[in-house]
Parts: structure tokens; C-alpha cells; sequence
């Protein structure tokens, strides 16, 4: 495995790439985990209501996105390159939706995005604007560089003697000591972030096709909104 | 010392299936974006594809074997939408056909229907062949073509009042 920093040190908007296991390199070359860490801002609880601020962007959001946009987003290159990945990793993402597809899904059927709580609106408004799904561990519970690596036998997701079960060969993010998240799906229950959670570590998997700069922007619109007091 | 020739051997399997995979990969991505072309240049009238018999397992690094039945099933939904996209194309082709027959000659159409729809376009219209005047236009055999204005109120119609709201 190829050893690099995975997020970046707290105190600035530093993202950092992560490892990959080497037969993940060899067979996915262009497939890289991208990660930052963040101070949250706010005195409240991270998954408490949102701002005004937060809640009125989506708003607008869902006023932006209607019908006609929610047809052809499968035609839009960086939400098309998670849809080609998809199936080149074995997921069909006609069953399983590509995270932004099953946002427009959600609001479509909702008749709008609605809020989730700070985080979550957080995470759905930078995978709104920018088609690249970002996703949170709680910091305390992420040990070392975050990577991307197939899991081993008899591994379970997360480190808690009750974390389910993972099939062997399965794509996960993964830190030094155990998978933390499956990739595109659930993430470990116990590294998750929690209400009180005041460290956050972000990541975004930047698959081929999708140019790094829309990894970054997502990090960062998460960053920023978190970091605010 | 290089390595002897059954390593050398194993060394360039392993490196052909590798470059196998990779061209896989590359047919799939190709297959998933004329797919997708189609899908969004043909709603609402070809639906979208649902989801395929093959359980969705998770992610995972596949095999040749593997790609191989994904291409295969990609490439499969291709052809039926293509075929679907090509059959929506002559029905339009067709509509098109009608109503500029309904146009020239109205009275060889009488009563003829033709929904918006039928056209590739949106809304709920309906082109039809009606007499003028009504009864008149049908003994004098004056026929037109008319456009009705399509779609239903989205609250329903208007509430009928009595006069004694009126008030």
C-alpha cells in the first residue's frame, strides 16, 4: 500500500489524497479518495437544524432543479462518470442510484430537497452543485490516512465487535486499523459523526472522469459551511 | 537473472488479461453513455430502463468473467433501446405524415385524432379534423384541421356558484 497523508491538518482548507491498495491501483488507476479535516464551527450540535442560510439554499436549489434537469442529469459528465464507474465496480445503478441521482430522485418525489439537519443539508448541497458525493467520519474515531483497499476476510465495518459483517473482496475506505465505509454505501455506525462530534473528516472519491477540481469544490463547500460559527 | 520463461509466461497472461480488462471497462463506459443518450432523448415516451435480474452484489474489483457479463448485459439494454428509439422514430415520422395529410386534404380525414404526443412533443393537444359550423360544415363537406388547447386545469374546473353566493 501506498502510504500518504489522507486529510489535512487542521486550520486550513488542505485537501489530501489518500492511499490505494496496489491491486486497487493496478486495475482502477484514475479511482482516488480525497480527504480534509474540519473543526465544526457551530456551538449546537452538528446534526441539529440547519441555518436559515442553509435551508433557504436549498430551497433554491430545488427551485433550480426540476423535471427536465432531473431527466438529463444522467447525461451531465461528472454524474455520468459515477454512473460508468458504477458498473465497472459491479454495482448496476439502476438498483443502486448514484448518489446524485438518488437526490434528484428524492426530490422529485418530495416535490423538493428537504433538510436533514446541518450536516446532511451540508453534504447534499455540495453534491448538488457539484455531482461529487462527499461523505463525514467523526475524526476521533478515524485512525490514520483514510484509503481505498478491497476488504479481508472475516473483516467487520468499523471497529465495534457488533459492526456488520463485510463479504471478502469488497471495495471499502478503509484507515490503518479497520474499513470504515463500503464503498458508494453504508458507512461504520460507530464512525459515524454524532451529535456532539466537533471533528469531522471528510472525503470524496474521485473516480475517472470527473476532473479533481469538482472533488476539491465539494470538499471545500463542505468545509466552509461547517467551519462557519 | 530475468525470470525464467514459465514466470515470463505467467507475467504476460497476467498482463493481457489486465489490458482485456481495461478494454472492457472502456466498451462499458461507451455503452452506459449511448444508453443514457437515448434514455434522456427519448423521455417520456421510452422509459427508462429498470433494474436488471442480476442481483447488485456490491462493489468490488471484477474479473474478466465478470466484466464480461456486465458488458454483455450493458450492450443487451442498448440494443433494445435502440430498437425502442428507432420504433419511436418511425411512429413520429408516421404522425408527422398524418397531419400533413390532414392538412392538405382535411375532408379525407374526417374526424381524424392526432395527440400532440404522437409528434414527439409535449403538453396534452390534440390536432383533429372537425367540420365547420358543425352540422352545416359536415352536409357542405367543409372540414379543418383544429388544434384543441390540451392540457386540463391543474385544480380541476372551475366551481359552478349559484346565485346565492353570488351575494
Amino acid at each position: 500500500m501506498e502510504g500518504r497523508r489522507a486529510v489535512s491538518a487542521p486550520g486550513g482548507f488542505e485537501p489530501a489524497a489518500g492511499w490505494c491498495a496496489r491491486e486497487v491501483e493496478q486495475e482502477l488507476p484514475e479511482l482516488r479518495v480525497l480527504g480534509v479535516e474540519v473543526q465544526v464551527g457551530r456551538r449546537g450540535p452538528v446534526t441539529g437544524a440547519s441555518s436559515r442560510e442553509v435551508t433557504e439554499r436549498l430551497r433554491e436549489l430545488s427551485n433550480r432543479f426540476r423535471g427536465a434537469r432531473a431527466v438529463g442529469v444522467r447525461r451531465e459528465p461528472v454524474p455520468a462518470a459515477y454512473r460508468v464507474f458504477f458498473h465497472q465496480i459491479g454495482l448496476d445503478p439502476d438498483i443502486l442510484r448514484t448518489p446524485i441521482e438518488a437526490a434528484v430522485l428524492e426530490r422529485m418525489l418530495r416535490g423538493g430537497f428537504l433538510s436533514g439537519g446541518l450536516l446532511s443539508d451540508v453534504l447534499l448541497i455540495a453534491l448538488i452543485d457539484t455531482g461529487v458525493p462527499v461523505w463525514a467520519l467523526d475524526s476521533e474515531a478515524v485512525d490514520g490516512p483514510l484509503g481505498i483497499r478491497p476488504s479481508r476476510e472475516g473483516e467487520r465495518l468499523g471497529r465495534s465487535p457488533a459492526a456488520p459483517a463485510l463479504p471478502s473482496g469488497r471495495l471499502v475506505i478503509a484507515d490503518a486499523s479497520s474499513a470504515l465505509a463500503v464503498l458508494f454505501g453504508q458507512t461504520a455506525p460507530q464512525h459515524e459523526p454524532a451529535p456532539h462530534t466537533r471533528r469531522l473528516t471528510l472525503f470524496a472519491l474521485q473516480v475517472p472522469g470527473v476532473p479533481a477540481l469538482f472533488v476539491e469544490e465539494a470538499l471545500w463547500s463542505c468545509y466552509a459551511a461547517l467551519e462557519r460559527p | 537473472m530475468g525470470p525464467t520463461q514459465s514466470e515470463q509466461l505467467l507475467i504476460d497472461r497476467e498482463d493481457g488479461e489486465r489490458a482485456a480488462r481495461e478494454s472492457l471497462r472502456a466498451q462499458v463506459a461507451r455503452l452506459e453513455r449511448e444508453l443514457s443518450a437515448i434514455v434522456a432523448d427519448k423521455f417520456p415516451f421510452i422509459r427508462a430502463p429498470g433494474p436488471s435480474a442480476e442481483a447488485c452484489a456490491g462493489p468490488c474489483l471484477m474479473n474478466l468473467e465478470q466484466l464480461e457479463r456486465s458488458r454483455d448485459r450493458l450492450a443487451g439494454r442498448v440494443w433494445e433501446f435502440r430498437r425502442l428509439a428507432e420504433e419511436r422514430i418511425e411512429h413520429e415520422r408516421r404522425a408527422h405524415e398524418l397531419l400533413e395529410g390532414m392538412k392538405l386534404e382535411p375532408g379525407r380525414y374526417k374526424f381524424a385524432r392526432l395527440p400532440v404526443k404522437d409528434l414527439g412533443q409535449g403538453g396534452c393537444g390534440v390536432w383533429r379534423v372537425r367540420p365547420r359550423l358543425g352540422l352545416i360544415g359536415m352536409l357542405a363537406g367543409w372540414w379543418q384541421v383544429k388544434l384543441s388547447s390540451g392540457c386540463p386545469l391543474p385544480r380541476g374546473l372551475r366551481p359552478r356558484r349559484g346565485p346565492a353566493e353570488w351575494r
